[in-house]
C-alpha cells in the first residue's frame, strides 16, 4: 500500500513475477504504477506491505543488508534515461563494473563494448549522452542497467517519448535481451503496443479500483485481457473504446 | 563455501594451450582470471587454443566478453570444451560485438599532432570571425537597436562592476598593504623607506591596478558570461534566438562587452585608491604622514600613468568580456561543456591579458608615456 497523508494511492497491490518472464505494471497516468516501481527498486519503501526479490524480504527497517544485496542483483531504466552527462557511453556503462567488480579497466571496456553492441551502440561508445537521439539514449541506459548482467531489470516508460518505428525497435531489443541474458524483466508502461508486443504477463491498475483507493483491476496475459475481459476500464484501455457514463 | 572469484589453469598441450577455467565466470568473478587469460591467449597466437568450460559455477555476458577478448588478442576461434547452449549462446553474442569493435577501431584517426594543429587553426579561424561578428554587430547597432537591450547592459554591469566592488577594494587594500610593506622592510636599511610610496604609487597605476582588476574580472565574470551563454546553448536558447531572425552576438555580446569596457575603469580606479589607502596605513606605521606621502606620489606620478592604466584596463575589460561570451557561444553539448567554457574563458582571459600588457608596454614606450 502507498499513502501520502491520509490519501491512499494504492492498495491491495499483489503480484509475483516469474523468473525469465517480461511483466508489465500498466495503467493509466496517476495510477500509481511508478510508484510501483519506486518500490520495487528500492526508492520509496510501502506504506505497508512488503516486497521481496528472490525469495527475500526487501521492505522493512531490518532488511537494509538484504536491500543492499538485492540492489546489486537488479538493473534500473529511467524514464528520462539518466545518463550521467559528463561521461561517454562507455563510460556510463562502465561505471557500475568500476564500483562493483574487479575487473580491470580493459576489461570494463571490453565488457561495456560488448553490453553496447547488444543495444546496437557499438558505434555511438565515445558519444556524450548530450550527442544522441532520444531512443539511442534508452538503449544505452539499458546497456548500463545490464552491465553487471543482473538477472532482474526494471524499465520504467521505456518507449514514453519516443517514435513508433523506434518504440517497436526498443520491444524487439527488450525480447532479443531476455534471450540472450535470460533476464526477468519487469517493465512500466502505457503504450498500449509495447504492451501487446512484449508482456508476458501484465497488471493494470487504476486509479479509481476501490472507492477510497487505486489498486489492481486486471492481471493475466494482455492480449487476453484484450480479447475477454468485460470491465469497461480495461475494455476502454485496450480496444481504446469510451469509458460508459458514471465510470470513472 | 563457494569461491567468489575465477580460477584459470593453463596447459601447454602438443600443439597449443588449454585455458581451463573453473569457478564463477560473471561480473563478480571474472576480473580475477582476465589479463592471465588473454595473456596466455595472446602467447598461443599461431597455435590452437581450447577453453575449457567444464569447471565453471557461473556464466554470464561478462564471461562471454572475457573469452571473446581471449579470442581477440589469440587472432582466431578457440575450441570450446565443456560449454551448454546457454555459454555457447552468450558468446555468440558476445564475439558479434567484438567483431563490430575490431572493425570500427580499423578507421584510421589522423595523427594526433596533425590534429591538435589542424583543432589550433580551426580555433584562429573562429576567433577571427567572432572578432568579425562583433564588429559587423557594432556597425549594425543603428539598424538593430531593438536587440540591444539597455536593460540586459545595466544587468551585466552592475554584475560586473557594482557587485564586484566590495571584492576590488579589499583586494586592493591589501596589495598596498602588503607591497608598502614588503618593499619597506628592505628599504629601511638604506633610508628610503620614503620612496615606498613612488614604487607603490607607479606599479598600482602603471600595471598592477589594471591587471588584477583584468585578473577579477576574468576569474568572476568571464567565467559567469561563459556559463550563462553557454548554458542557453546547451538550452538550444542560441537556435531559437536564431530560428527568430534575432542576433545572438548583438542581444547578448554586446551588453556584456560594453558593461565590461565600461566597468572596468571604475573597478581599476577602486582598486588604484583601495591599494594607495593600504599603502599609506603601512607609511603612517613607519612614521611618515599623510601629507608627507601626498606629495611623494604626486610629484612622482603623472596624470598619464593613471590614464594608460584606465585605458588599459579597459581594453582589457573588452577582451575579456569577448573571450567569455565566445567560449559561452562555442559551448559543445551537454553539461561538461558548460564547464570546459568556463574554464577556457578564465584561461583566455587571464593569458590575453598578460599578453596585451606586454603589447601596452611597447607601445606606452613608444609614445613616451
Amino acid at each position: 500500500m502507498q499513502q501520502f497523508g491520509d490519501r491512499v494511492i494504492f492498495r491491495d497491490v499483489s503480484f509475483k513475477v516469474t523468473e525469465g518472464e517480461v511483466f508489465v505494471i500498466l495503467g493509466g497516468s496517476g495510477c500509481g504504477k511508478s510508484t510501483v516501481l519506486r518500490q520495487l527498486i528500492g526508492l520509496q519503501p510501502p506504506s505497508a506491505g512488503s516486497i521481496e526479490i528472490a525469495g527475500v524480504r526487501v521492505t522493512g527497517d531490518d532488511a537494509w543488508a538484504a536491500r543492499q544485496q538485492a540492489q546489486r542483483r537488479i538493473g534500473v531504466t529511467f524514464q528520462a534515461g539518466a545518463l550521467f552527462g559528463s561521461l561517454t557511453l562507455l563510460g556510463n556503462v562502465m561505471l557500475p563494473m568500476e564500483m562493483f567488480t574487479d575487473l580491470p579497466p580493459e576489461a570494463r571496456a571490453a565488457v561495456a563494448r560488448v553490453k553496447l553492441g547488444l543495444v546496437g551502440l557499438t558505434d555511438a561508445a565515445d558519444q556524450y549522452p548530450a550527442e544522441i537521439s532520444g531512443g539511442m539514449a534508452k538503449r544505452a541506459a539499458i546497456a548500463r542497467a545490464t552491465a553487471l548482467d543482473p538477472p532482474l531489470l526494471f524499465l520504467d516508460e521505456p518507449s514514453a517519448g519516443l517514435d513508433p518505428v523506434t518504440s517497436a525497435g526498443l520491444d524487439r531489443l527488450i525480447l532479443d535481451l531476455r534471450a540472450s541474458l535470460g533476464a526477468t524483466f519487469v517493465v512500466v508502461t502505457h503504450e498500449l503496443a509495447s504492451i501487446l508486443a512484449i508482456a508476458d504477463r501484465c497488471i493494470m491498475l487504476d486509479a479509481h479500483a476501490f472507492p477510497d483507493a487505486g489498486g489492481v483491476i486486471a492481471a493475466g496475459d494482455p492480449r487476453r485481457l484484450r480479447d475477454e475481459s468485460e470491465d469497461a476500464r480495461v475494455r476502454a484501455f485496450f480496444r481504446r473504446e469510451p469509458l460508459p457514463a458514471g465510470v470513472a | 563455501m563457494a569461491d567468489k572469484t575465477a580460477s584459470l589453469t593453463v596447459r601447454a598441450e602438443t600443439d597449443g594451450s588449454r585455458l581451463a577455467f573453473a569457478g564463477p565466470l560473471d561480473a563478480a568473478g571474472a576480473g580475477a582470471v582476465w589479463r592471465p587469460a588473454v595473456a596466455a591467449a595472446r602467447r598461443a597466437r599461431g597455435h590452437a587454443l581450447v577453453f575449457d568450460l567444464g569447471g565453471i559455477a557461473a556464466f554470464d555476458m561478462t564471461g562471454a566478453a572475457l573469452l571473446a577478448a581471449a579470442e581477440s588478442a589469440h587472432d582466431g576461434a578457440a575450441t570450446i570444451e565443456g560449454a551448454d547452449a546457454r555459454v555457447l549462446s552468450l558468446l555468440a553474442h558476445a564475439r558479434d560485438n567484438q567483431a563490430g569493435r575490431k572493425a570500427r577501431s580499423a578507421r584510421a584517426d589522423p595523427p594526433g599532432s596533425w590534429r591538435d594543429l589542424l583543432r589550433g587553426f580551426r580555433a584562429a579561424g573562429e576567433g577571427a570571425a567572432f572578432l568579425g561578428a562583433v564588429v559587423l554587430a557594432v556597425l549594425a547597432l543603428p539598424w538593430r537597436r531593438r536587440m540591444f537591450q539597455g536593460r540586459e547592459f545595466l544587468r551585466q554591469a552592475d554584475h560586473a562592476g557594482v557587485h564586484a566592488l566590495p571584492l576590488v577594494a579589499s583586494l586592493g587594500f591589501l596589495m598596498g598593504l602588503i607591497l608598502a610593506f614588503q618593499s619597506a622592510v628592505p628599504m629601511r636599511q638604506f633610508g628610503a623607506v620614503l620612496y615606498v610610496a613612488n614604487l607603490v604609487s607607479v606599479s598600482l597605476l602603471r600595471e598592477l591596478g589594471p591587471l588584477l582588476a583584468a585578473v577579477i574580472l576574468a576569474g568572476r565574470t568571464a567565467s559567469a558570461f561563459a556559463a550563462e551563454i553557454g548554458t542557453m546553448k546547451v538550452n538550444q536558447e542560441i537556435d531559437a534566438l536564431v530560428s527568430m531572425g534575432l542576433d545572438p552576438v548583438t542581444m547578448l555580446v554586446l551588453p556584456r562587452l560594453v558593461a565590461a569596457l565600461l566597468v572596468m575603469p571604475f573597478l581599476t580606479l577602486t582598486l588604484e585608491i583601495s591599494g594607495l589607502i593600504g599603502m599609506a596605513v603601512v607609511m603612517k606605521s613607519f612614521g611618515f604622514g599623510l601629507g608627507i606621502v601626498e606629495a611623494q606620489v604626486q610629484y612622482w606620478t603623472t596624470p598619464g600613468d593613471l590614464v594608460g592604466g584606465l585605458v588599459k584596463a579597459a581594453v582589457f575589460g573588452a577582451v575579456i568580456a569577448a573571450i567569455g561570451c565566445r567560449s559561452g557561444l562555442s559551448t559543445g553539448v551537454g553539461p561538461r561543456s558548460v564547464g570546459l567554457s568556463a574554464t577556457a574563458a578564465v584561461v583566455g582571459g587571464l593569458v590575453s591579458t598578460i599578453a596585451l600588457d606586454g603589447v601596452f608596454a611597447v607601445f606606452y614606450n613608444r609614445l613616451g608615456f
